[in-house]
Protein backbone atom coordinates (compact mmCIF):
# COMPACT_ATOMS: atom_id res chain seq x y z
CA UNK A 1 0.00 0.00 0.00
CA UNK A 2 3.00 2.58 0.78
CA UNK A 3 4.46 1.54 -2.82
CA UNK A 4 0.93 2.49 -4.42
CA UNK A 5 1.34 5.69 -2.49
CA UNK A 6 4.08 6.35 -3.49
CA UNK A 7 3.82 5.50 -6.95
CA UNK A 8 0.19 7.96 -7.22
CA UNK A 9 2.49 10.49 -5.80
CA UNK A 10 5.41 10.80 -7.65
CA UNK A 11 2.38 10.54 -10.54
CA UNK A 12 0.96 13.40 -9.36
CA UNK A 13 4.54 15.48 -9.34
CA UNK A 14 5.18 14.04 -12.73
CA UNK A 15 1.64 15.49 -14.30
CA UNK A 16 2.42 18.66 -12.23
CA UNK A 17 5.63 19.55 -13.91
CA UNK A 18 3.65 20.19 -16.77
CA UNK A 19 5.62 21.14 -19.99
CA UNK A 20 8.92 20.56 -18.07
CA UNK A 21 8.56 16.69 -17.62
CA UNK A 22 5.93 14.07 -17.59
CA UNK A 23 5.80 11.49 -20.74
CA UNK A 24 6.16 13.69 -24.18
CA UNK A 25 4.51 10.98 -26.69
CA UNK A 26 4.79 12.14 -30.11
CA UNK A 27 2.13 12.92 -32.17
CA UNK A 28 1.49 10.11 -34.85
CA UNK A 29 3.10 12.40 -37.91
CA UNK A 30 6.47 11.72 -36.19
CA UNK A 31 6.26 8.11 -36.14
CA UNK A 32 4.69 7.07 -39.20
CA UNK A 33 5.81 10.34 -41.71
CA UNK A 34 8.85 10.34 -43.16
CA UNK A 35 10.63 13.13 -45.07
CA UNK A 36 11.30 12.42 -48.38
CA UNK A 37 14.96 12.08 -49.62
CA UNK A 38 14.48 13.53 -52.62
CA UNK A 39 11.45 14.10 -54.97
CA UNK A 40 9.62 16.39 -52.12
CA UNK A 41 5.57 16.30 -53.36
CA UNK A 42 6.25 14.94 -56.45
CA UNK A 43 5.00 10.88 -57.16
CA UNK A 44 8.44 9.82 -57.75
CA UNK A 45 9.14 11.32 -53.67
CA UNK A 46 11.13 8.72 -52.45
CA UNK A 47 11.87 7.88 -48.44
CA UNK A 48 12.02 5.57 -45.88
CA UNK A 49 9.12 3.42 -46.38
CA UNK A 50 10.10 3.54 -50.40
CA UNK A 51 13.56 2.23 -49.42
CA UNK A 52 12.06 -0.44 -47.26
CA UNK A 53 9.89 -1.28 -49.92
CA UNK A 54 13.21 -1.96 -52.67
CA UNK A 55 14.57 -3.81 -49.92
CA UNK A 56 11.69 -6.01 -49.29
CA UNK A 57 11.40 -6.15 -53.17
CA UNK A 58 15.34 -7.31 -53.78
CA UNK A 59 16.35 -9.22 -50.57
CA UNK A 60 14.08 -12.31 -51.50
CA UNK A 61 14.58 -11.72 -54.78
CA UNK A 62 18.54 -12.14 -54.54
CA UNK A 63 17.62 -14.70 -52.09
CA UNK A 64 15.54 -16.65 -54.20
CA UNK A 65 17.87 -16.46 -57.56
CA UNK A 66 20.95 -17.81 -55.79
CA UNK A 67 19.62 -20.38 -54.34
CA UNK A 68 17.85 -21.58 -57.67
CA UNK A 69 20.26 -20.40 -59.86
CA UNK A 70 22.78 -23.25 -59.28
CA UNK A 71 20.12 -26.27 -58.30
CA UNK A 72 21.99 -29.25 -57.46
CA UNK A 73 19.96 -32.61 -56.44
CA UNK A 74 21.65 -32.60 -53.64
CA UNK A 75 21.04 -28.98 -52.17
CA UNK A 76 23.54 -26.96 -50.50
CA UNK A 77 22.84 -24.78 -47.35
CA UNK A 78 21.06 -22.28 -49.35
CA UNK A 79 18.99 -24.51 -51.74
CA UNK A 80 17.67 -26.16 -48.05
CA UNK A 81 16.12 -22.78 -46.83
CA UNK A 82 14.89 -21.76 -49.89
CA UNK A 83 13.37 -25.13 -50.87
CA UNK A 84 12.03 -25.52 -47.03
CA UNK A 85 10.42 -21.85 -47.60
CA UNK A 86 8.73 -23.03 -50.96
CA UNK A 87 7.58 -26.44 -49.55
CA UNK A 88 5.64 -24.69 -46.26
CA UNK A 89 3.73 -21.60 -48.89
CA UNK A 90 3.34 -25.48 -51.01
CA UNK A 91 1.79 -27.65 -47.84
CA UNK A 92 0.20 -25.02 -45.71
CA UNK A 93 -1.03 -22.29 -48.06
CA UNK A 94 -1.57 -23.94 -51.93
CA UNK A 95 -2.87 -27.67 -51.16
CA UNK A 96 -5.39 -26.55 -48.56
CA UNK A 97 -6.76 -22.96 -49.86
CA UNK A 98 -6.55 -23.88 -53.92
CA UNK A 99 -5.87 -27.80 -54.48
CA UNK A 100 -3.30 -29.48 -56.71
CA UNK A 101 -4.35 -27.05 -59.58
CA UNK A 102 -3.24 -24.54 -57.92
CA UNK A 103 0.29 -24.65 -58.04
CA UNK A 104 0.80 -22.69 -61.13
CA UNK A 105 0.34 -19.89 -58.41
CA UNK A 106 2.73 -20.92 -55.89
CA UNK A 107 5.31 -17.88 -57.66
CA UNK A 108 3.13 -15.25 -57.08
CA UNK A 109 2.10 -16.47 -53.38
CA UNK A 110 5.43 -16.96 -52.47
CA UNK A 111 6.75 -13.75 -53.64
CA UNK A 112 4.20 -11.85 -51.90
CA UNK A 113 4.18 -13.44 -48.88
CA UNK A 114 8.05 -12.61 -49.06
CA UNK A 115 7.74 -9.31 -50.03
CA UNK A 116 5.23 -8.82 -47.29
CA UNK A 117 7.25 -10.24 -44.39
CA UNK A 118 10.72 -8.49 -44.86
CA UNK A 119 8.98 -5.60 -45.11
CA UNK A 120 7.17 -5.95 -42.10
CA UNK A 121 10.36 -7.57 -40.66
CA UNK A 122 11.68 -3.83 -40.58
CA UNK A 123 9.89 -3.17 -37.38
CA UNK A 124 12.22 -4.82 -35.02
CA UNK A 125 15.17 -4.83 -37.12
CA UNK A 126 17.48 -1.70 -35.45
CA UNK A 127 17.95 1.46 -36.89
CA UNK A 128 15.12 0.97 -39.14
CA UNK A 129 12.19 0.27 -36.93
CA UNK A 130 9.55 0.99 -39.48
CA UNK A 131 7.38 -1.56 -40.78
CA UNK A 132 6.85 -0.72 -44.42
CA UNK A 133 3.40 -1.97 -44.20
CA UNK A 134 2.29 0.98 -41.49
CA UNK A 135 1.34 2.66 -44.65
CA UNK A 136 -1.77 2.39 -46.15
CA UNK A 137 -0.71 2.29 -50.05
CA UNK A 138 1.68 -0.59 -49.96
CA UNK A 139 -1.12 -2.80 -48.20
CA UNK A 140 -3.60 -1.37 -50.91
CA UNK A 141 -2.30 -1.75 -54.02
CA UNK A 142 -1.10 -5.53 -52.69
CA UNK A 143 -4.63 -5.97 -52.01
CA UNK A 144 -5.72 -4.34 -55.64
CA UNK A 145 -3.48 -7.05 -56.74
CA UNK A 146 -5.23 -9.77 -55.10
CA UNK A 147 -8.45 -8.39 -56.23
CA UNK A 148 -7.35 -8.55 -59.76
CA UNK A 149 -5.69 -11.87 -59.52
CA UNK A 150 -8.86 -13.62 -58.45
CA UNK A 151 -11.14 -11.48 -60.75
CA UNK A 152 -8.82 -12.85 -63.71
CA UNK A 153 -8.51 -16.08 -62.48
CA UNK A 154 -12.20 -16.57 -62.30
CA UNK A 155 -12.69 -15.16 -65.46
CA UNK A 156 -10.62 -17.17 -67.34
CA UNK A 157 -11.26 -20.35 -66.18
CA UNK A 158 -15.05 -19.94 -65.59
CA UNK A 159 -15.85 -17.07 -67.77
CA UNK A 160 -19.46 -15.19 -67.63
CA UNK A 161 -20.38 -18.27 -65.17
CA UNK A 162 -18.17 -16.90 -62.39
CA UNK A 163 -19.60 -13.96 -62.51
CA UNK A 164 -23.16 -15.24 -62.35
CA UNK A 165 -22.27 -17.82 -59.22
CA UNK A 166 -20.51 -14.81 -57.27
CA UNK A 167 -23.44 -12.56 -58.32
CA UNK A 168 -26.90 -14.53 -57.91
CA UNK A 169 -25.46 -17.52 -56.04
CA UNK A 170 -27.54 -20.98 -56.66
CA UNK A 171 -29.84 -22.43 -53.77
CA UNK A 172 -31.52 -19.09 -53.15
CA UNK A 173 -35.42 -18.41 -53.70
CA UNK A 174 -35.51 -15.76 -56.44
CA UNK A 175 -37.43 -13.23 -54.84
CA UNK A 176 -34.83 -13.37 -52.32
CA UNK A 177 -31.50 -11.88 -54.85
CA UNK A 178 -32.84 -8.51 -54.49
CA UNK A 179 -30.95 -8.55 -50.83
CA UNK A 180 -28.13 -11.21 -51.70
CA UNK A 181 -27.16 -9.91 -55.06
CA UNK A 182 -25.98 -6.11 -53.63
CA UNK A 183 -24.91 -7.96 -50.57
CA UNK A 184 -22.70 -10.02 -52.37
CA UNK A 185 -21.24 -7.62 -54.82
CA UNK A 186 -20.28 -5.40 -51.88
CA UNK A 187 -18.29 -8.40 -49.94
CA UNK A 188 -16.87 -10.36 -52.89
CA UNK A 189 -15.70 -7.20 -54.60
CA UNK A 190 -15.12 -4.56 -52.36
CA UNK A 191 -15.12 -6.00 -48.35
CA UNK A 192 -12.67 -8.58 -49.43
CA UNK A 193 -9.65 -6.37 -50.94
CA UNK A 194 -10.48 -3.76 -48.33
CA UNK A 195 -10.81 -6.42 -45.34
CA UNK A 196 -7.05 -7.56 -46.83
CA UNK A 197 -5.55 -4.50 -47.04
CA UNK A 198 -6.65 -2.97 -43.47
CA UNK A 199 -5.85 -6.03 -41.86
CA UNK A 200 -2.17 -5.93 -42.85
CA UNK A 201 -1.94 -2.03 -42.51
CA UNK A 202 -3.95 -1.67 -38.89
CA UNK A 203 -1.74 -4.63 -37.37
CA UNK A 204 1.22 -3.13 -38.43
CA UNK A 205 0.67 0.36 -37.41
CA UNK A 206 -0.73 -1.27 -34.00
CA UNK A 207 2.64 -3.13 -33.22
CA UNK A 208 4.65 0.02 -34.17
CA UNK A 209 2.45 2.38 -32.16
CA UNK A 210 2.54 0.10 -29.58
CA UNK A 211 6.80 -0.48 -29.32
CA UNK A 212 6.95 3.26 -29.75
CA UNK A 213 4.59 3.50 -26.48
CA UNK A 214 6.61 1.22 -24.67
CA UNK A 215 10.23 2.72 -25.98
CA UNK A 216 9.14 6.41 -24.71
CA UNK A 217 8.08 5.54 -21.64
CA UNK A 218 10.79 3.57 -20.69
CA UNK A 219 12.79 6.25 -21.43
CA UNK A 220 10.65 9.00 -20.09
CA UNK A 221 11.02 6.36 -16.45
CA UNK A 222 14.89 5.88 -16.83
CA UNK A 223 15.58 9.61 -17.21
CA UNK A 224 13.38 10.80 -14.56
CA UNK A 225 14.80 11.32 -10.76
CA UNK A 226 11.59 10.32 -8.90
CA UNK A 227 10.71 6.91 -7.22
CA UNK A 228 8.85 6.14 -10.39
CA UNK A 229 12.39 4.62 -11.91
CA UNK A 230 11.21 1.41 -10.79
CA UNK A 231 8.29 1.21 -13.22
CA UNK A 232 11.00 1.17 -15.95
CA UNK A 233 11.65 -2.31 -14.03
CA UNK A 234 8.25 -3.32 -15.76
CA UNK A 235 7.77 -0.97 -19.12
CA UNK A 236 11.45 -2.57 -20.24
CA UNK A 237 10.67 -6.11 -20.00
CA UNK A 238 7.30 -4.91 -21.32
CA UNK A 239 9.33 -3.69 -24.55
CA UNK A 240 11.24 -6.52 -25.15
CA UNK A 241 8.26 -9.28 -24.93
CA UNK A 242 6.35 -6.85 -27.31
CA UNK A 243 9.52 -6.51 -29.42
CA UNK A 244 9.68 -10.63 -29.98
CA UNK A 245 5.96 -10.56 -30.12
CA UNK A 246 5.96 -8.39 -33.14
CA UNK A 247 8.45 -10.99 -34.73
CA UNK A 248 5.27 -13.64 -34.58
CA UNK A 249 3.30 -11.02 -36.05
CA UNK A 250 5.18 -9.69 -38.61
CA UNK A 251 5.41 -13.32 -40.44
CA UNK A 252 1.54 -14.40 -39.03
CA UNK A 253 0.22 -11.36 -41.56
CA UNK A 254 2.26 -11.97 -44.41
CA UNK A 255 1.37 -15.83 -44.07
CA UNK A 256 -2.54 -14.89 -43.41
CA UNK A 257 -2.08 -12.19 -46.51
CA UNK A 258 -1.10 -14.79 -48.37
CA UNK A 259 -3.49 -17.37 -47.21
CA UNK A 260 -6.53 -15.45 -47.83
CA UNK A 261 -4.99 -14.65 -51.49
CA UNK A 262 -5.40 -18.37 -52.06
CA UNK A 263 -8.46 -18.45 -50.53
CA UNK A 264 -9.86 -16.35 -52.65
CA UNK A 265 -8.59 -17.14 -56.17
CA UNK A 266 -9.20 -20.80 -54.97
CA UNK A 267 -13.29 -19.79 -54.27
CA UNK A 268 -12.83 -18.44 -58.29
CA UNK A 269 -11.13 -21.17 -59.71
CA UNK A 270 -14.17 -23.72 -57.85
CA UNK A 271 -16.74 -21.33 -57.42
CA UNK A 272 -19.09 -24.35 -56.61
CA UNK A 273 -17.11 -24.83 -53.31
CA UNK B 1 -29.54 1.17 -25.96
CA UNK B 2 -30.77 5.09 -24.80
CA UNK B 3 -28.55 4.54 -21.28
CA UNK B 4 -25.59 4.03 -23.48
CA UNK B 5 -25.94 7.15 -25.70
CA UNK B 6 -27.26 9.05 -22.54
CA UNK B 7 -23.91 8.13 -20.98
CA UNK B 8 -21.63 8.68 -24.15
CA UNK B 9 -23.59 12.32 -24.19
CA UNK B 10 -22.83 12.49 -20.57
CA UNK B 11 -19.31 11.54 -20.64
CA UNK B 12 -18.45 14.02 -23.87
CA UNK B 13 -20.16 16.65 -22.25
CA UNK B 14 -18.27 16.55 -19.49
CA UNK B 15 -15.55 19.23 -20.02
CA UNK B 16 -13.63 21.38 -16.96
CA UNK B 17 -14.94 24.72 -16.72
CA UNK B 18 -13.29 26.94 -19.28
CA UNK B 19 -12.09 24.81 -21.98
CA UNK B 20 -11.77 26.50 -25.11
CA UNK B 21 -13.39 24.78 -28.42
CA UNK B 22 -10.23 23.57 -29.16
CA UNK B 23 -9.59 22.01 -26.01
CA UNK B 24 -13.13 20.50 -25.75
CA UNK B 25 -13.22 19.22 -29.43
CA UNK B 26 -9.93 17.41 -28.18
CA UNK B 27 -11.12 16.10 -25.03
CA UNK B 28 -14.09 14.87 -26.79
CA UNK B 29 -12.06 13.00 -29.65
CA UNK B 30 -9.80 11.35 -27.20
CA UNK B 31 -13.22 10.23 -25.18
CA UNK B 32 -15.01 9.05 -27.95
CA UNK B 33 -12.23 7.01 -30.07
CA UNK B 34 -11.25 5.55 -26.62
CA UNK B 35 -14.94 3.97 -26.48
CA UNK B 36 -15.57 3.14 -30.08
CA UNK B 37 -12.09 1.03 -29.82
CA UNK B 38 -13.56 -0.56 -26.60
CA UNK B 39 -16.61 -1.52 -28.27
CA UNK B 40 -15.12 -2.72 -31.12
CA UNK B 41 -12.95 -4.93 -29.12
CA UNK B 42 -15.13 -6.44 -26.92
CA UNK B 43 -17.31 -8.93 -29.72
CA UNK B 44 -13.99 -9.78 -32.04
CA UNK B 45 -12.45 -10.92 -28.42
CA UNK B 46 -15.11 -13.45 -27.55
CA UNK B 47 -14.90 -14.44 -31.11
CA UNK B 48 -11.24 -15.38 -31.09
CA UNK B 49 -11.27 -16.90 -27.59
CA UNK B 50 -14.54 -19.55 -28.62
CA UNK B 51 -12.69 -19.79 -32.00
CA UNK B 52 -9.46 -21.17 -30.31
CA UNK B 53 -10.92 -22.44 -27.75
CA UNK B 54 -12.53 -24.79 -29.94
CA UNK B 55 -10.11 -25.26 -32.70
CA UNK B 56 -7.52 -26.53 -29.27
CA UNK B 57 -10.64 -28.97 -28.67
CA UNK B 58 -10.34 -29.85 -31.97
CA UNK B 59 -6.27 -30.18 -31.83
CA UNK B 60 -6.56 -32.54 -28.56
CA UNK B 61 -9.40 -34.76 -29.49
CA UNK B 62 -7.42 -35.39 -33.37
CA UNK B 63 -3.66 -34.29 -33.22
CA UNK B 64 -3.14 -36.40 -36.33
CA UNK B 65 -5.76 -33.49 -38.03
CA UNK B 66 -3.72 -30.41 -36.49
CA UNK B 67 -2.08 -29.00 -39.32
CA UNK B 68 -5.73 -28.76 -40.92
CA UNK B 69 -7.43 -27.39 -37.82
CA UNK B 70 -3.90 -24.72 -37.49
CA UNK B 71 -4.66 -23.33 -41.02
CA UNK B 72 -8.61 -22.71 -40.40
CA UNK B 73 -8.20 -21.73 -37.25
CA UNK B 74 -5.83 -18.74 -38.78
CA UNK B 75 -8.72 -18.34 -41.21
CA UNK B 76 -10.84 -17.48 -38.70
CA UNK B 77 -9.02 -15.69 -36.40
CA UNK B 78 -8.36 -13.54 -39.62
CA UNK B 79 -11.86 -12.75 -40.18
CA UNK B 80 -12.90 -12.44 -36.87
CA UNK B 81 -10.05 -10.15 -35.64
CA UNK B 82 -11.04 -7.76 -38.74
CA UNK B 83 -13.75 -5.86 -37.04
CA UNK B 84 -11.26 -5.25 -33.89
CA UNK B 85 -8.94 -3.91 -36.37
CA UNK B 86 -11.31 -1.48 -38.26
CA UNK B 87 -12.34 -0.51 -34.55
CA UNK B 88 -8.69 0.41 -34.08
CA UNK B 89 -8.46 2.19 -37.32
CA UNK B 90 -11.39 4.19 -36.29
CA UNK B 91 -10.19 5.32 -33.39
CA UNK B 92 -6.91 6.55 -34.78
CA UNK B 93 -9.27 8.57 -37.24
CA UNK B 94 -10.67 9.58 -34.24
CA UNK B 95 -7.92 10.49 -32.60
CA UNK B 96 -5.58 11.81 -34.99
CA UNK B 97 -7.09 12.89 -37.72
Amino acid sequence: MLGLQALSDSLAVLAAEGEGGGVHFPPIDHIVKWPAAFGDGQFWAFNKIGLISLIAMVVPAIFFFLAGNKAKLIPGKLQNVAESAIDFVEQQIVLPAIGPDGMRYLPMLTAMMFFIWVGNMFEVIPTAHMPANARMAGPAMLALLALVMFVGVGLKHNGLHYLKEALFPPGVPVALYIIVTPIEILSTFLIRPFSLAVRLFANMLAGHILLVTFSVLTITLTNTLSPLIVAAALSFPMLVAFTAFEFMVAFLQAFIFALLTAVYIGSALHPSH
Amino acid sequence: MNSISTAVHTISQAFPEGATAAEAKGIAAATNAGLAYGLAAIGPAIGIGYLVGQSVQAMARQPEAAGQVQTTMFLGIAFTEALALIGFVVFILLKFV
